[in-house]
């Protein structure tokens, strides 16, 4: 378990205020000037050193991703946008951040900007999360009026920061969706290349980070790269806010170091799985893109990026959705799939078409209304969506429903089973379709 | 020069294109439903996915620029499949998932026969469909006069919104809603405006977007076509006459880059309707001033009994606009043969320089030259209503952000930015004199264009 | 989520209160010149707000003229943001967490509520109060049930409790908002499991060396 002096949010409660006072009595904007002094390519080996992976669910890691930005500018502008889009189900965690510990972010934004080359920042955060807006742009008030940030502030890295929202769209959280978004258009994802650091916001270099990853790196430069690269497994470093949710017998966030046991995480932080580890079903250990696993998988499980991709799943966002055995799990996939059709962009075709497609199978299916050569047939349409598309939505999409086959398939079938054992005299599930 | 290997086969591409481009040059054919390439680049319906070796996931050819690819460990040049087993099982996912919500009706489908939907299909999908939901449905737009809605067959590929905003200048079109119910139409389904928006059928791959004029004339097999000069405007649009019988259906544009390119005016592709109903298809004999329906005999007879009488040299011909060549020179031969030498064929009293001959009517530079122009200025003209494929043209260059477009005459929206010198003589003056902060522009522009209409001798009240 | 159109009864006309003009210009300010259109989702939130928690068309095009935008381009972003409600919606609008997380513990039982006590979702209760609308995450999962009623989070929901909170709307009672079980944020019920003894506010100590320290971790 981590030690509470290796913790970076301390104020993940709002036990305390997450005004600048408070926030600088926690440790924050200590000696970032310092930082600033000796220069950008010390702050990106230092992030880089310390083995920070991104926190926003793809795991790639930071340092070297603050380093695709061109070292001179050509002229144009280089902008550090932060992506606090959180909408992934499950996930929790940079809500905490914006409205408890908002100045790790603010600072961390400074030193990321300065990092890249940036004098402009946008934060764009959900539009949902009004309260949490008014919170950080309340602390980005503070933070320009005690001249931490802004033009010509005491810390010597000319820089201002911006809050933007959003009004109720998941793919926003796509990095290049956000900057249409953020550009003003409809948040539907861009083609890749150009990647962003050639060609993002406005058409100008731009690094898009999570809250997390962007708020975790104050603490980084001012404890060093060692401390933070010293929790956790080779790879798989530093500490991580998880998010619990579901059949625990008391859900909550929390700060762990990466790589703690799923077991242990519950148990210690959530009050286990109601009606004890053995009522466990099965878990989504990284948010809702990513395949679910059944409880056999979870005995001795390390929360961290690359075991969980192992078992074919992943960290994601680290927020866990845990499923106890009174759960319906071919409903708890449908809704996730439900989610996804809701929030497909509608850009391309894979998504679009099949997100519903899914979603409408596996509502029959949760009735038991299918045929058990369906199963096959939709698991062949995941594989139709995942990989085709232009950005990780469709991934996305397909992955739950895929985990759900791999673990579940014979729920689907009894299901089927005792619906075309009563539903119909005639034994008939459905009438058989004309070839269209 | 990037060396690609496709399908085994290793080719040279110049720099800077997109990989369908060079599977084209290869001679591989690629389906595509949204790409087109003389709009911008979409990549969502991706019907072009192929596999490029070392990449974990199918590629879209039309959004890749082979630049971006990267060589093999030992240099060897990348390796593109386009008819591997993962390319197949894409293609066909892809054509699955767009028609798992067409209505396939195409029986009653005016796009039926010259439909991409379905030739791309027969070619790379398969036999049936396991979609047993029920199928979406889209309510029909209202978008004017000219161009008719199935939404329902809408695929959702975007080149009608691109058409509107990147060529025709005018941001009309839109998708509107999210995920599986978006939706292509206009502002509240306002009329299209646009000079240029009948291309949009042309563009549209489905029949989500049909003439409304054509609607169930014809089938494509039925037409005869023929190739053709547009005559409404002066540009000489290259097009297709497609006929059944001896009714002509339709105008459709024909490709030639240095003229139209692929586009043609509202007024060229609509024009056909003229040629049946309100024909002039009669002659008529004004008698005290007022005409009077004739048969030809009579006409002829008042003709010949009017030549006769006089002497040749006060007679007097005029050819119509839309005369051809061979009956304009039957009437110039007759006319000397009669002794007069008084024909014409302006209308409306052009002036037309006879010491620069045709260069004074002519536009001398050729249209595909504004692809390099820096600095336009237009006098007296208004090429988006008078040439709608021109001012396209210019409308293209200018998005380059290379050309400036200065406007003596009317003021009026080009659909780009231009600066208004003024309407009359003074603002040429000015001009000449270099009072105005256009001539500069025009001074340091290294292939300036100067367009315009030549002015009337005569006023309009004869 | 279904066609979005916008209603068919419309106000004549939309304009901004001159201290939302204000704000709309700050706003734009925010971004580059020429990059107006940034502000396109500010702005047309704002209009909702200032519209009784809806967005008319008149505000659209109203939107569109400030920001030099074609009207389309607004209407997209419009019915592409689910935020924007393009027909009236009650005094207190609740935004209900449907999906999975919330799913899990309950979600359904407060559906069940709103069904009673407001009607069908989109429905407008008589009195103008109340309507409600099933939405997905709103990323308060580990505070789950919960719901959003204009800018308030209401979590750890159940359906007594609920029902009480619209009924407490409903009349004009003061409402909490945040935990309706006493918990503290997103901490665990009963109590931190970290965090103890004062750690919060001590100062982490800082690295020494300038050099990151050997790894024990790292790649």
């Amino acid at each position: 378990m981590l030690k509470d002096k290796d913790r970076i949010f301390r104020n993940l409660y709002g036990f305390e205020s997450p005004g600048l006072k408070a926030a600088q009595k926690r440790g924050a904007w200590d000696a970032t000037k310092k930082f600033l002094t000796k220069g950008r390519d010390w702050v990106i080996e230092e992030v880089k050193s310390s083995g920070l992976r991104g926190r926003g669910g793809a795991g790639f890691p930071t340092g070297l991703k603050w380093s695709f930005m061109p070292k001179v500018s050509d002229g144009r502008p280089h902008y550090l946008v932060v992506n606090a889009d959180e909408s992934e189900p499950g996930t929790c965690k940079d809500r905490e951040i914006m409205r408890h510990d908002p100045h790790l972010l603010i600072e961390g934004c400074l030193i990321a900007g300065f990092a890249m080359g940036s004098n402009a920042g946008y934060i764009y955060i959900r539009g949902e999360f009004i309260r949490e807006r008014e919170t950080l742009q309340a602390a980005i008030d503070e933070a320009y009026d005690a001249k931490l940030i802004g033009k010509n502030n005491k810390n010597g890295w000319d820089f201002d920061l911006y809050l933007h929202h959003g009004a109720g769209a998941y793919i926003c959280g796509e990095e290049t969706a956000l900057l249409e978004s953020l550009e003003g258009k409809k948040g539907q994802p861009r083609l890749k290349p150009p990647f962003p650091a050639n060609a993002g916001l406005y058409g100008a270099p731009t690094t898009v980070n999570n809250v997390e990853s962007i708020a975790v790196v104050p603490d980084i430069l001012r404890r060093g790269a060692g401390w933070f690269s010293g929790i956790g497994r080779p790879n798989n470093v530093g500490t991580k806010l998880f998010c619990i949710s579901g059949h625990v017998n008391r859900p909550c966030n929390v700060e762990e170091e990466m790589g703690i046991p799923l077991k242990e995480l519950l148990d210690r932080h959530a009050g286990g799985v109601r009606g004890g580890w053995d009522n466990l079903l099965a878990v989504i250990p990284g948010g809702s893109s990513v395949r679910c696993l059944p409880s056999d998988t979870c005995q001795n499980l390390p929360m961290d990026f690359d075991s969980l991709s192992a078992h074919k799943s992943g960290l994601g966002t680290a927020a866990v959705i845990v499923m106890d055995k009174s759960t319906d799990i071919i409903r708890a996939i449908a809704r996730l799939s439900y989610f996804y059709k809701h929030e497909s962009c509608g850009q391309c075709t894979p998504c679009r078409e099949g997100t519903g497609w899914m979603y409408r199978v596996l509502d029959r299916m949760a009735r038991g209304e299918a045929e058990k050569r369906e199963i096959d047939m939709l698991l062949e349409v995941t594989y139709q969506v995942e990989g085709h598309t232009i950005c990780a939505l469709g991934d996305a999409a397909a992955w739950p429903v895929q985990g759900l086959i791999t673990h579940f398939r014979h729920v689907i079938e009894e299901r089927i089973d005792q619906y075309s054992a009563n539903s119909k005299p005639d034994g008939a599930v459905r009438e058989p379709v004309a070839a269209e | 020069m990037p060396k690609l290997i496709i399908d085994g086969t290793e080719i040279e591409v110049e720099d800077g294109i997109t990989l369908i481009q060079a599977c084209e040059q290869a001679s591989v054919e690629i389906p595509r439903f949204c790409y087109h390439e003389r709009l911008s680049i979409a990549g969502n319906c991706r019907m072009c996915l192929v596999e490029v070796a070392g990449m974990p996931k199918p590629i879209a050819s039309c959004a890749l620029g082979v630049n971006d690819l990267r060589p093999g460990p030992n240099g060897e040049p990348p390796e593109i499949h386009t008819k591997s087993e993962t390319v197949k099982k894409a293609r066909e996912g892809v054509m699955e998932f767009l028609l798992i919500n067409h209505p396939l009706d195409c029986p009653i489908c005016d796009q039926g026969g010259e439909c991409d939907l379905q030739d791309q299909a027969m070619a790379f999908g398969v036999d049936g469909s396991r979609f047993k939901e029920n199928k979406r449905a889209v309510e029909d737009k209202n978008i004017g006069p000219l161009i008719k809605t199935i939404m329902t067959r809408c695929i959702h590929c975007t080149r009608c919104v691109r058409f509107m905003t990147e060529v025709a200048g005018v941001s009309e079109l839109g998708m509107t809603g999210r995920g599986e119910d978006v939706e292509i139409t206009t502002y509240l389904e306002q009329g299209m405006t646009s000079e240029m928006s009948g291309n949009v059928i042309d563009l549209c791959p489905v029949g989500a977007l049909t003439s409304k004029p054509y609607a169930f004339s014809a089938r494509p097999w039925e037409l005869r076509k023929t190739e053709s000069i547009d005559v409404m405007d002066a540009i000489g649009a290259n097009i297709r006459v497609d006929s059944r019988g001896r009714e002509i259906m339709r105008f459709l544009p024909r490709n030639h880059d240095d003229v139209n390119e692929e586009w043609i005016s509202d007024k060229t592709r609509f024009v056909w309707d003229g040629l049946r109903t309100q024909r002039l298809d009669q002659p008529y004999i004004r008698t005290r001033g007022k005409l009077r329906p004739a048969t030809w005999d009579e006409a002829f007879a008042a003709i010949a009994k009017k030549i006769k009488r006089g002497n040749g040299k006060k007679l007097a011909a005029i050819a119509g606009d839309l005369a051809g060549a061979e009956e304009m020179f039957a009437m110039h031969d007759l006319m000397t043969s009669l002794g007069s030498a008084n024909i014409d064929c302006r209308q409306d009293g052009a002036a037309i320089s006879p010491n620069a001959g045709r260069g004074s009517y002519l536009f001398n530079s050729g249209i595909s030259e504004i692809d390099e122009t820096d600095a336009i200025l237009l006098i007296g003209c208004d090429p988006r209503n008078e040439a709608a494929t021109l001012n396209a043209r210019i409308r293209r260059r200018w998005r380059t952000g290379k050309l400036r477009v200065g406007l003596v005459g009317q003021e009026t929206d080009l659909t780009y930015e231009h600066d208004y010198i003024g309407a009359g003589p003074d603002s040429l003056k000015a001009l000449a004199q270099g009072k105005h902060g256009f001539t500069k522009v025009l001074k340091k522009a290294k292939k300036p264009m100067k367009v315009y209409k030549p002015p009337k001798t005569r006023p309009e009240q004869r | 989520m279904s066609v979005r159109r916008v209603d068919p009864v419309q106000p004549e006309s939309f304009k901004f209160t001159a201290a939302n003009t204000k704000w709309t210009r700050d706003q734009i300010k925010k971004y580059p010149k020429g990059k107006q259109a940034s502000a396109v989702i500010p702005l047309l939130w704002r209009a909702q707000e200032q519209h009784n928690g809806w967005l008319p068309e008149p505000a659209i095009r109203a939107v569109a003229e400030m920001l030099d935008m074609a009207v389309i381009r607004v209407l997209e972003v419009a019915t592409f943001y689910t935020m924007f409600n393009l027909s009236p919606v009650g005094k207190y609008f609740v935004q209900l967490c449907g999906t999975t997380p919330c799913w899990l513990r309950g979600a359904d039982d407060l559906k069940e509520v709103c069904r009673r006590v407001i009607g069908e979702q989109n429905q407008i209760t008589e009195d103008g109060m109340l309507s409600w609308l099933e939405v997905e995450c709103l990323g308060s999962c580990t505070n789950a049930p919960m719901v959003q009623i204009n800018k308030d989070y209401f979590e750890d929901l159940t359906a007594e409790s609920f029902e009480k909170l619209l009924n407490d709307l409903r009349q004009g009672n003061e409402v909490k908002p945040g935990p309706q079980n006493g918990r503290q944020f997103s901490c665990p019920e009963g109590g931190p499991t970290t965090l103890l003894d004062g750690a919060v506010t001590s100062k982490p100590k800082r690295s020494t060396k300038s050099k990151a320290a050997p790894k024990r971790g790292g790649k």
